[in-house]
This record gives C-alpha cells, sequence and structure tokens, in this order.
C-alpha cells in the first residue's frame, strides 16, 4: 500500500549496533538495493529501536518503538531494518497494537504531546524478507554479473529473523531456507551444517563472557567441519561474534579457523560485479583473501 | 563449575524451600504481564531447558527451574537471581514449548520486575542512559560518524532527545538510573 506502482521504496532502519561497529553491513546493503532498484529513504527522527530497553521495562520498549512506527507512518512508507534485533521490536509491537484496541490506547496516551499516534498503516521487513518477497529469485539472479561458481559457503540467519515465529514467521525457524536460497542464486554453494539456527550467544556477552564465546566456537567447529569457506549473516551482533571475535576464540580454544564472515550484501554484491572495496571488505577482522583469489579479485 | 555458579545454585536450587519464603500471589501478577499470560500452563517436560543454548554451557541457569519457581512463587530467590540475566532471548523455547508458555517473555517479564525493586546488571544500565542521553543504546564515537561520512553514507538520524527524556520520566526510569553510585 505505501508502495507506489512499480517502485519499491523504503525508510531503511539501522539501529544502534550497524552504526556503532559494522558500517560494512550497511554499506553494501545499501550499494545492493541500489542495483536492484530498491530506493531507500532516511528518517531523521528514528531512535533505538527499543530491544535494549525491553529486560529493563517492555512498556518502555513498546513506546520506543511505536515511535519509530508511528515517523514511518507519517511519511507513509514500510520499513526496511537491517537488524534482526530491531526488525522483531518493530514487527512485534506493530503487530500487538494493530490487533490489540487496549494497548494501542494506552501507548498512544504516551505519544499524543508529541503529536504522534499509531494508526497501524505500515509494515516491518527485514532484509532478507524484502529481498526475498519484494523482489524476489528471478529479478536478483538477472542482476549476478559475476557467479561465485565453485564457493561454498555456510549460512547463519540468527535467532531473531526467525524467532518468535508468531511474529517473525516468514521462514521456517527449524529449517530455514530462504536466506539459503538467497545466497545459491549468487552461484555459490551453500552447505547444510549441524545446529544451523542455533543462537551465536551475542546478546548475553555483556553479562557472561564465557558462554557466548562457546556457543560461537561451537558454531565456527560445525561450519568448518562441513569444509564452508565462508559464513555468511545478516545480522551485526552476530557478524561480530563470528568475525571480530574469531581471533579471541581461536586462542582461547587453542583452535584454528579462518573463516571469512561475510554480510549477505557483500556476497550478493561481488556477484553483481561491485569490488570488494565499495562493499566495505575492509572492515572486516578476518581477511577473505583466499576467497577474493579464487573469485579472481583483489582483496581491499 | 566456577566459583560464582557454584553460589548461584546454591542461592536459587539447593536450598530448602521454606513456606514462608513463597508468595502464592507472584504467579497472578506474572499472568497478567504481557507475554506471561500462559505461566500456569506449565507441565515441566523440560523441553525448554533442553534445547536452551545457553543451558548447555551453563551450569546454573535452567529456564524450566525459572519456570516452576516462579509458579510457586519463589519470588526473592528468582528476582535476586544472577541467572535470569542469562536468556539470550532466542526464543527457541517459546517456539518449541509444547503448552503455549511463551518462556523467554515470561523471563524477560522477572527481569523488569526485579529492575523494579533494584536488581539491575551494570550493563543494562549503561544501555538504557545512553539512550536517554543520545537515542541510541551505544554510544556513537566521533570518529565513526566522521567515517560514515568518508564512505559515503548519509548522517545518522538524530532521534528526538527531549521526546525520549520525557518518555523516560513518565515511565519512571530516569529515577531507577540515579539510583544507585551516580
Ligand atoms: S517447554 Fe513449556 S511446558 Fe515444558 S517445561 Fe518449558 S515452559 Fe514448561
Ligand atoms: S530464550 Fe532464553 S531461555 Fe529460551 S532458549 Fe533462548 S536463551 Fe534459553
Amino acid at each position: 500500500m505505501a508502495e507506489s506502482q512499480g517502485e519499491i521504496k523504503y525508510l531503511i532502519f539501522l539501529g544502534c549496533a550497524i552504526p556503532y561497529r559494522v558500517s560494512a553491513y550497511e554499506l553494501s546493503a545499501r550499494k545492493v538495493m541500489e542495483k536492484l532498484g530498491v530506493k531507500l529513504e532516511e528518517m531523521p527522527e528514528f531512535n533505538c529501536c527499543g530491544v535494549p530497553m525491553d529486560p529493563i521495562s517492555h512498556e518502555m520498549m513498546m513506546l520506543l518503538a511505536a515511535r519509530n512506527l508511528c515517523m514511518a507512518e507519517k511519511k507513509g512508507l514500510n520499513i526496511m531494518a537491517l537488524c534482526p534485533g530491531c526488525t522483531g521490536a518493530l514487527k512485534k509491537v506493530n503487530t500487538m497494537l494493530k490487533n490489540d484496541k487496549k494497548l494501542k490506547e494506552e501507548i498512544n496516551k504516551h505519544l499524543k504531546e508529541d503529536g504522534l499516534e499509531f494508526k497501524g498503516t505500515i509494515n516491518v521487513k527485514h532484509l532478507v524478507q524484502v529481498l526475498n518477497e519484494d523482489i524476489g529469485l528471478e529479478k536478483i539472479k538477472a542482476t549476478v554479473k559475476k557467479p561465485l561458481t565453485g564457493l561454498k559457503v555456510a549460512e547463519h540467519n540468527g535467532c531473531h529473523v526467525l524467532r518468535p515465529k508468531e511474529y517473525m514467521g516468514f521462514d521456517d525457524p527449524e529449517d530455514p531456507k530462504i536466506l539459503k536460497a538467497l545466497i545459491e542464486v549468487t552461484g555459490a554453494e551453500c552447505l547444510d551444517y549441524m545446529d544451523e539456527s542455533q543462537c551465536c550467544g551475542a546478546p548475553v556477552a555483556g553479562v557472561n563472557d564465557r558462554i557466548p564465546l562457546q556457543l560461537t566456537e561451537e558454531k565456527l567447529t560445525h561450519v568448518k567441519e562441513v569444509g564452508a569457506q565462508a559464513l555468511i549473516t545478516v545480522c551485526p551482533f552476530c557478524h561480530m561474534m563470528f568475525d571480530t571475535n574469531q581471533m579471541r576464540i581461536e586462542r582461547l580454544f587453542n583452535e584454528k579457523f579462518g573463516i571469512p564472515t561475510l554480510h549477505y550484501p557483500q556476497l550478493l554484491g561481488l556477484a553483481m560485479g561491485l569490488t570488494p572495496e565499495e562493499l566495505g571488505f575492509r572492515e572486516l577482522r578476518v581477511k577473505p583473501t583466499e576467497l577474493l583469489k579464487q573469485l579472481g579479485l583483489q582483496g581491499s | 563449575m566456577s566459583e560464582q555458579e557454584k553460589t548461584e545454585q546454591e542461592k536459587i536450587g539447593k536450598k530448602i524451600i521454606q513456606a514462608s519464603e513463597l508468595d502464592p500471589k507472584f504467579k497472578y501478577e506474572i499472568i497478567q504481564m504481557h507475554g506471561g499470560e500462559k505461566l500456569l500452563m506449565c507441565f515441566q517436560c523440560g523441553t525448554c531447558t533442553s534445547d536452551c543454548p545457553v543451558a548447555r554451557f551453563s551450569d546454573s541457569y535452567r529456564p524450566r527451574q525459572i519456570i516452576r519457581m516462579t509458579q510457586l512463587g519463589l519470588k526473592e530467590r528468582v528476582l535476586k537471581s544472577n541467572t535470569l540475566w542469562l536468556c539470550a532471548a532466542c526464543f527457541t523455547c517459546t517456539d518449541r514449548c509444547p503448552q503455549g508458555v511463551k518462556v523467554a517473555d515470561v523471563i524477560r517479564t522477572l527481569k523488569n520486575i526485579a529492575v523494579e525493586e533494584g536488581y539491575i546488571p551494570p550493563v543494562f544500565k549503561e544501555l538504557a542512559s545512553s539512550i536517554l542521553d543520545t537515542g541510541y543504546a551505544y554510544r556513537i564515537p566521533e570518529l565513526r560518524l566522521k567515517k560514515r561520512e568518508q564512505l559515503g553514507l548519509p548522517p545518522l538520524p538524530r532521534g528526538n532527545p527531549e521526546s525520549l527524556a520525557k518518555l523516560f520520566r513518565e515511565m519512571e526510569l530516569k529515577k531507577l538510573l540515579e539510583k544507585e553510585g551516580e
């Protein structure tokens, strides 16, 4: 409804983690969306999605999310979020407020003073969902100029792209298929591995420094065992666990993984013929040197 | 098992339960809250604990136990327990509970009540005060903002600090953030 005929337009929602640490995800996502003809608009009044407040105050989480939703409603545009955490909060609150009149009134009471009112006129999607539903595999395939044939990778969706099913629900959390299909469109092979949809542990990192690393270590072990040359993520937090922390994990567990972790749009971007430089490969801690060499590309 | 986890276990599980510790109304408080509605449906099958990624690597974190303690009304023990904060909110338990208990949401309601009673891990306090000050959960350094420009990325949304501050006041969260040590 919020899209004019033919043109796909979204308000991009960045959240906190991406501008804080993971610019390459944003950079590559913008580049890829441009190639796909998706117009991304900015909303200067967005604030934190609300998720970090949920353990402290569920009401405050809902209010922060609702504020963002109202901004998008004012613009008359749907939201595309890059971070699954943000997507989860915005989607959940959007659905809750659309379905619960009493709750909507309560929330609107707090927003009224700012001239805001939740009406329930827009939708929220994660990047993966936009790619799959609004653009579609066929159209994406048509933009692939340099198929990544011969490349073997694995995917890690991250919990909040898939769960809770009640609110996310666009892919099967037990056996997710969409990100895999999006990967295979690039020409790369996406390998199955043990416990694919298991959590990386990132949300616990603030209160426990051991468990998240153990969880990530286990996943990296499984990914390595099946012979994947890279891991593909669509979440800034998962990416920090697998990429930023990989060397630390190697030291701690006396292992050698050397598994580059790419943001999905970086992978797609390569297949579209964009350069590693344009796609922010410089930011990656685990350098994908071998992988780029295999593709006949220079690292950055 | 680490020392910290040992004391944690003693604190929550291994201590004899005194009837005087039980708050018989606690469970009714939880089922009134968003996500807590199905608490009483739990039949202790253990699916949540056996599928919980955190429980696999922790000697003390057991979602089933948290649910049972909540049903019993062991309010103090649950709210004071550090293990509450180990939940990664991955929602595996919620998706797999055969009784439709929103386990992760029940744990979140418990955290919310713990916060009201003054138990809040420093990291969450920091996140909240950063949101209050900047609109973002992390304090994004100037350097990063400059780098955005160099990369050709548009300026970051600035939110609306005054109206966030107002919401924090309305929700009585400002007080909480100042409560201790500030
Ligand atoms: S999975 Fe559900 S029913 Fe089973 S113990 Fe956990 S909360 Fe109770
Ligand atoms: S949401 Fe929390 S309790 Fe449930 S499986 Fe995930 S970490 Fe365990």
